[in-house]
């Protein structure tokens, strides 16, 4: 027991100096980025404020954002701001980058989760499938299906979904996560589900290809087996054997997969939001790289990082835990 | 007429898919930039058998403009993959060859471009590089590399374990003549068919970033622009702007994963015979 606590406050320091570490190069790099654009943060923010500015003030601002010092010293002073938890202030909604990310980031959690549930629970009901007929046509088609739906751009799929079940079919409103015109404490449940279900489901086709061709490869291995066989003589249906064999094997593999997809859930939110003008992190982000709002976008930056590096964490713990043979290594 | 092989058969296969990508690749190049300049007399048209794409609200055509935009994606797609699938090879052998240290610096580094979301990391080095093309490329390029970087890691770690690479060390050969003799011509296969497997993902992450507004300047055809320009006239029922070229895209791509695929048994030593 003693040895497990330990061996666990191993991993924890081990995975915590990794994480710190790419944060920090995380920090080191996009700010490097940032700070090489043409594009002049001073001059969007002035642009944002909307009134004319004298040169003198001009200069204030400059002296005030620290525009003449060394980049090093720049990034010094951000990293210590941001590290207290002041992440500045956004030129184009003037207000706090922490209030914005915090607030669009709960829409962003909706939208990422419903879909990473969705293509989660299709994704490995297909593998099953899959699995289960393997080389029959039911597995032929739906294979074909998987691999044509892998290679088709999120944006275009939230494009024709929108042109199909919003402009023709008249299901689902046109975008934004609310009724346009309605008090924000007016909107029902059931209205924000309405909104939020067209981008949810367009995100959800991004990663259940993957998920269930890699479910229906596992499942395909342990039929194969000889245990697999071995209950067949017993005389056990194809339903049984998924049951008492199939899905103990593959079931925590896929959620290790899933966890593990949080890079592309985030970057294909942004191609979805941006689609659906859903008021999320990705439509702030894009806007925030078009518009110049350095602040905005370095925020949201490192916050994708650690959302990313979040789940890498749980699918190596969870890979650590479920896995025998890794279990058995890692002592 | 004796039934050609297996092996001869996907070769012609293969040879038709390439041919076909180069005739579209030929006819985005040679269309003169007037033939897809139109007028507003014949704007927001239908699909018709003048105009196979209908026409957008400016009266260009969009299939020629399609094809344009196919042309320039392809050709960003084959120079951002080449420079990726290089940097791939590059760190994948150094990592696998050097020491300890060296792998542990090279592993971390491929942690750190996985642990960005890869459309994030393209728009801050597009932003950096002051959006257009070069952006474009940059991102691109530099973010593509990593699973190609593990798979050869992989392989070299597995070919400096073999026992004729063992001979030849003992035999007193140089690390460079068993790196040019030994690994290379394992590696080569290797890279040829990363390349084209990455290529479909880089046309598609250039027509998301250039969707998005942070690639190619507005009057460039290109798929990305298109599609964004045919979000504002969606509500009033042209969809052909949005479903045809995509579609074209779609299958462009699906065209590249397939020959790759088919590259892929061809010259993997495991399955060539087969």
């Amino acid at each position: 027991m003693k040895g497990t606590l330990k061996r666990l406050a191993r991993v924890f320091v081990g995975y915590g100096i990794k994480i710190l570490s790419l944060l920090l190069a995380v920090s080191v790099i996009s700010f490097t980025l940032v700070s090489a654009s043409p594009v002049d943060p001073v001059q969007q923010y002035i642009l944002g404020l909307g009134t004319a500015v004298s040169p003198e003030q001009r200069a204030e601002i400059e002296s005030y954002w620290g525009v003449h010092e060394p980049p090093a010293e720049r990034y010094l002073t951000w990293l210590s701001q941001v590290l207290r938890g002041n992440l500045g202030e956004s030129a184009i909604f003037r207000r706090p980058v922490a209030d914005i990310i915090g607030e669009r980031f709960v829409n962003s959690l909706a939208l990422m989760l419903c879909a990473w549930v969705l293509a989660g629970i299709t994704g490995f009901a297909l593998g099953c499938v899959m699995g289960m007929y393997q080389g029959r046509l039911p597995d032929r088609l739906l294979k074909k299906a998987c691999y044509v739906l892998s290679s088709v751009p999120t944006f275009w799929l939230g494009l024709v979904f929108l042109l199909v079940f919003s402009v023709w079919l008249k299901w689902f409103p046109i975008g934004f996560s609310s009724p346009v015109g309605v008090l924000s404490r007016e909107v029902t449940l059931w209205q924000k589900l309405h909104h939020l279900a067209l981008p949810a489901f367009t995100l959800s086709f991004l990663s259940f290809a993957n998920i269930a061709l890699h479910t229906r490869q596992k499942l395909v291995d342990v039929l194969n087996s000889e245990y697999v066989l071995f209950a067949k003589a017993r005389g056990e249906g194809p339903f049984t054997i998924l049951r008492r064999h199939g899905l103990r094997n593959i079931l925590l593999p896929a959620l290790t997969l899933q966890f593990a997809s949080f890079a592309e859930l985030f970057g294909g939110s942004v191609l979805a939001e941006n689609v659906f003008s859903y008021p999320g992190l990705g439509s702030a982000v894009s806007a925030a790289g078009l518009q110049g709002d350095v602040p905005l976008l370095l925020g949201i930056t490192l916050f994708s990082a650690l959302f990313v590096c979040a789940g890498n964490l749980i699918a190596n713990l969870l890979y650590g835990a479920v896995d025998p043979q890794i279990r058995e290594v890692g002592k | 007429m004796k039934q050609a092989n297996r092996r001869t058969k996907l070769v012609v296969l293969t040879a038709a898919m390439v041919l076909v990508l180069a005739v579209i690749y030929a006819c985005g190049i040679l269309i003169p930039e007037e033939a897809a300049a139109g007028s507003f007399l014949n704007a927001k048209l239908p699909p018709s058998l003048r105009h196979p794409f209908g026409t957008d609200a400016l009266g260009r055509d969009l299939f020629l403009r399609t094809l344009k935009g196919l042309s320039v994606s392809m050709t960003i797609g084959l120079a951002a993959s080449a420079i990726s699938a290089v940097i791939a090879v590059l760190v994948g052998a150094a990592s696998a060859a050097g020491s300890r240290g060296v792998d542990a610096v090279l592993n971390w580094l491929i942690d750190l471009v996985m642990g960005v979301p890869h459309t994030i990391l393209i728009l801050l080095i597009s932003f950096a590089l002051g959006r257009g093309l070069n952006g474009l490329l940059a991102g691109i390029a530099a973010t593509h590399w990593c699973s190609l970087a593990r798979l050869i890691r992989g392989e070299v770690l597995q070919l400096r374990s073999q026992q004729y690479v063992a001979v030849s060390r003992r035999l007193g050969k140089s690390s460079g003549w068993i790196m040019l003799y030994h690994l290379l011509p394992h590696l080569a296969p290797q890279f040829v068919v990363g390349l084209v497997l990455m290529f479909p993902h880089a046309i598609l992450h250039e027509a998301s970033i250039s969707f998005l507004g942070f690639g190619l300047p507005p009057e460039q055809p290109a798929i990305g622009i298109i599609l964004a320009e045919s979000m504002r006239y969606l509500s009033a029922g042209m969809w052909w702007m949005a479903v045809l070229p995509g579609l074209t895209l779609v299958s462009i791509v699906l065209l590249v994963d397939k020959a790759g695929e088919h590259l892929k048994t061809l010259l993997d030593p495991y399955s060539a015979q087969e």
